[in-house]
């Protein structure tokens, strides 16, 4: 443990780029490795990797690890997980980083499986506990309704996977130095063995859901899918998508790739509608940041109305219609 | 086929954020009377995918659970969904491990039971929800490991399993055995039948100790534990929530029409 040294961000490459959540870990991990006096490193995979590695010193990389393989450059549970801890086992990282993605999710648990760290998964918050020096991770429990703080005392690395958002990202520093380092931890195709045979890209009519300006959610008590279609209604007058709560999923009702909430998607809109849904923390959990939450239930104990600005109790049947119709007339002004 | 799910009896998940209370010290929640545990909502899947396999395939279903004499009940309710057989891994040493702890256990029995070509896991308890026993207990067996799988298919020896990302599904091919992690996109499980439910009731849930499953006390012993939670709090949240009103519930929806507008 005495010999683990420095703060390791696992990077993700998309469209070319560094990520949105690998710039939020730099700003992360620089100030948990300033206020350790260590190292941030940072991991890159992919043919393309090098590229990106002045960029990453910019976000405050002091070294930047670069495995450039072209097995890497889509993401192979086997092949990451094998590149992964081969650096890990080499520069012994006492902190490692992974976004709450669809990479880290998958990454992490295995990760951590393999080296016998201590994880800690969709974090909101990371520090360091000034006495103890050890990392100190906050992450919602039993469906958000709590949160726990967790510590690893020996096992290392200490882990964690951070929640897009939490942290604003690293500002960009074009005069940082710092180290592009190979990796030469090729990877061997027959540790592959589970193999990908094909991605399938849902295409989506409209907005996107998670860049939606307003979003219009509906919960089990809409009762069919039939209905899901007045909220469809109201989101297209005001430019913006539909979202559906876990039970509403599960009935078919709306297809699972608008889930909102902890297992699906993180929205935050200008304004965010929620109709006949309780207010789950799992669900509150995809919509807290954003700008203003309107509430539709018929129910006047309902969380939703702890957690939205503006609501109505009733039935949202008779509520919705008006609503839809009036703001078509004063968006037709 | 030979599959073997791993299930975790649960607090039920539904209880209303207003009722939701916890006790710090002893990281309990404490339940409001007369609401019992439950089965943990992807587990409930991971069953149900189990027996999609064994109605294609045949084969046998064999259900593990760690927990206290109560999550026999877990296990009985998987046995009315089509499930084979059922063992309670029970013993002080196995309360309140961490993620590696409870892997371990869950790997000893495994491994006691051998012949799968299948283990299953839920994608994350609906409690602690820390989201990895399930890729820990496969590279503790050293097997490979799916997650997040809305489907499973079998055919030549092979797994084709559909997962699930942010903009869409992965298709996946993967040997046997496998783990595979489950999500809810698989869909809604099963209601138990009469006979399943008889069957159920009919059934000895056998329970394992450490010593049954040749579980070492070290590899228990909490002073190894990889995390430990060190706090516990229930967030509180509070917006002023402006109620707005009207004459009818379409006056109230006219009005809410006045307010939001504005905002966007
Ligand atoms: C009093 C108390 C103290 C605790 N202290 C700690 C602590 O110090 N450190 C710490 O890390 N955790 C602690 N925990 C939480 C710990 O017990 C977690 O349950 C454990 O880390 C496993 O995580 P998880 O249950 O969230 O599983 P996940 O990783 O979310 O579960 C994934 C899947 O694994 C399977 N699975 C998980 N558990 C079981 C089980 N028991 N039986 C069968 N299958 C299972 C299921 O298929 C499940 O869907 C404590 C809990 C209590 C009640
Ligand atoms: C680990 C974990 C992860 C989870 N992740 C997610 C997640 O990502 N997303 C998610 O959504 N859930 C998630 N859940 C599930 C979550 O706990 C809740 O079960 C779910 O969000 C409840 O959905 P709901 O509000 O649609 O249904 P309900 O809780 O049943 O609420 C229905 C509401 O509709 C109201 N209503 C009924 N009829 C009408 C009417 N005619 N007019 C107006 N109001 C009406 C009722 O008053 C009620 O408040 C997760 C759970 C767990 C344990």
């Amino acid at each position: 443990m005495g010999s683990h040294k420095g703060v390791l961000v696992c990077g993700e490459i998309a469209e070319g780029k560094l990520s949105p959540i690998t710039i939020e870990l730099l700003g992360a991990g620089r100030k948990l490795a300033s206020e350790l006096d260590e190292d941030l490193s940072t991991l890159l995979m992919g043919s393309k990797a090098g590229g990106l590695g002045q960029d990453a010193i910019a976000y405050g990389a002091d070294k930047v690890y670069v495995a450039e393989d072209s097995l890497l450059d889509d993401y192979n549970s086997d092949a990451y997980t094998r590149v992964a801890a081969d650096l890990c086992q080499k520069v012994l990282p006492s902190i490692m980083l992974l976004g709450h993605t669809d990479v880290g999710c998958d990454l992490a648990p295995r990760l951590n499986g393999r080296l016998g760290g201590g994880l800690a998964m969709d974090c909101l918050a990371i520090s360091i506990d000034p006495a103890t020096k050890l990392l100190v991770s906050t992450r919602p429990v039993f469906g958000g309704n709590a949160h726990a703080t967790m510590v690893s005392k020996s096992a290392r690395p200490q882990m964690a996977t951070l929640r897009l958002k939490v942290v604003p990202p690293a500002e960009r520093n074009d005069s940082r130095q710092g180290q592009v380092i190979p990796f030469e931890g090729k990877v061997d195709p027959s540790a592959v063995k589970v193999k990908v045979v094909d991605r399938i890209k849902e295409e989506v009519e409209g907005v996107k859901l998670e860049d939606a300006e307003v979003v219009v959610s509906g919960g089990r008590g809409i009762g069919n899918a039939q209905n899901f279609g007045m909220l469809r209604e109201l989101a297209n007058i005001l430019g913006g998508a539909v979202g559906a709560t876990r039970p509403a999923c599960d009935e078919g009702w709306a297809p699972t790739r608008l889930q909102v909430g902890q297992s699906g998607k993180v929205v935050s809109p200008k304004l965010y509608v929620a109709v006949a849904l309780s207010g789950a923390m799992s669900h509150i959990a995809g919509c807290l940041g954003s700008k203003v939450i309107v509430a539709i239930n018929k129910d006047k104990e309902a969380n939703i109305f702890n957690v939205a600005h503006f609501g109505i109790v009733g039935d949202y049947k008779e509520v919705l219609p008006a609503l839809t119709a009036k703001l078509k007339e004063l968006k037709s002004k | 086929m030979n599959t073997i799910v791993c299930v975790k009896q649960v607090p039920d998940p539904e209880i209303p954020p207003a009722k939701f209370k916890i006790d710090p010290e002893t990281k309990k929640v404490i339940p409001p009377a007369g609401v019992p545990p439950v089965i943990s909502v992807y587990d409930e899947r991971a069953v149900e995918a189990a027996c999609r396999l064994k109605d294609k395939h045949k084969g046998k279903i064999t259900v593990i659970s760690m927990g206290s004499g109560k999550a026999s009940d877990v296990i009985k309710h998987t046995i009315s969904m089509g499930a084979d057989e059922g063992f309670l891994l029970e013993d002080q040493a196995f309360e309140n491990l961490d993620s590696f702890g409870t892997a371990y256990v869950l790997a000893k029995a495994i491994q006691k039971i051998g012949g799968y070509d299948l283990v299953l896991c839920g994608r994350q308890a609906a409690d602690w929800g820390a989201g990895q026993v399930g890729s820990i207990l496969a590279e503790i067996l050293g097997i490979p490991v799916v997650t997040l799988a809305c489907d499973i298919q079998a055919a030549d020896k092979k797994f084709r399993v559909k997962r699930t990302v942010k903009d869409g599904f992965e298709v996946l091919e993967a040997p046997m055995p496998s783990l595979v992690t489950v999500s809810s996109e698989i869909g809604l499980p099963r209601l138990p039948g009469g006979v399943g439910l008889m069957l159920a009731r009919k059934k000895q849930i056998p329970v394992w100790k450490a010593q049954d499953i040749g579980a070492e006390a070290s590899q228990l012993d909490k002073a190894n534990a990889h995390t430990e939670i060190t706090g516990l709090s229930v967030p509180t949240r509070k917006t002023e929530c402006e109620m707005v009103t009207g004459g009818t519930p379409g006056e109230a929806g006219v009005n809410l029409a006045e307010k939001i507008s504005k905002l966007i």
